[in-house]
């Protein structure tokens, strides 16, 4: 269990997430399906506009999962951003964790760090939650 | 068995109770009726649906890509050939 992933596409979502501070920022990241490599970064609204939750809109969540289905992909990774904790996953990600294939990314801006960042993979299966090594590639 | 004349779209997480289907198909008039049929074909599903009597605030059920809060909800009218899409929502904190 790891992640492989772009160089490009790590900076892209710590660009977002420093954007949207002080809100989470979150997205997606789909590949080919079956073969769990991330190929297409896909940023999303974060409906709830708010420091400490995210929430994809119901609209753009079912516009996202035909798009996956035409393409014959799949969501690799579920990624979000921590503008004031450390990057593992709260309690409410937990509980809300929905995509058991997929590797939840989290990434955090939190000031005490600046500028470092954190940017972490888990997964997360019923309610149980893996750390796993992230290998970036430049 | 009743006559199978909705769709319904099963997300991964729910799978587990499907037998591993996608796709299942369920019969009703509304909404709650069409859960019942599910939860009667695939025991334990409805209770990831509801909660207390009421739709899951995580999770999204669609009819004909419509989100279904916004045709009733559990009351929202179903008949032959609607699909239902049902999907957790990816939210967190």
């Amino acid at each position: 269990m790891s992640l492989t992933i772009s160089r490009a596409m790590v900076d892209q979502i710590l660009e977002q997430s420093r954007a949207e501070y002080p809100d989470e920022a979150c997205g997606v990241i789909l590949g080919p399906l079956g073969a769990d490599t991330p190929k297409r970064l896909k940023p999303m609204i974060n409906a709830a506009h708010s420091p400490t939750f995210y929430e994809f809109d119901p609209k753009d969540l079912l516009a996202l999962y035909r798009e996956v289905d035409d393409r014959d992909e799949e969501i690799v990774v579920i990624y979000h951003s921590h503008t004031e904790t450390e990057a593992y996953p709260s309690r409410t990600d937990i509980a809300y964790a929905g995509e058991p294939g997929a590797h939840y990314v989290l990434v955090s801006t939190r000031e005490e760090i600046a500028p470092a960042t954190e940017f972490r993979s888990y997964r997360i299966i019923d309610g149980v939650v893996t750390e796993e090594p992230v290998t970036i590639q430049d | 068995m009743t006559t199978a004349a909705i769709e319904v779209r099963i997300p991964t997480i729910l799978r587990p109770y499907t037998k591993d289907a996608k796709v299942v198909s369920a019969d009703g008039a509304d909404l709650k009726s069409v859960i019942s049929d599910l939860d009667r074909q695939f025991p334990g599903l409805a209770e990831r649906l509801l909660e207390d009597g009421a739709l899951r605030r995580f999770i999204n059920i669609y009819v004909n890509d419509e989100d279904v809060r916004f045709l009733g909800g559990l009351d929202a009218a179903l008949k032959s050939g609607d699909s239902i899409t049902v999907l957790p929502a990816v939210a967190g904190g």
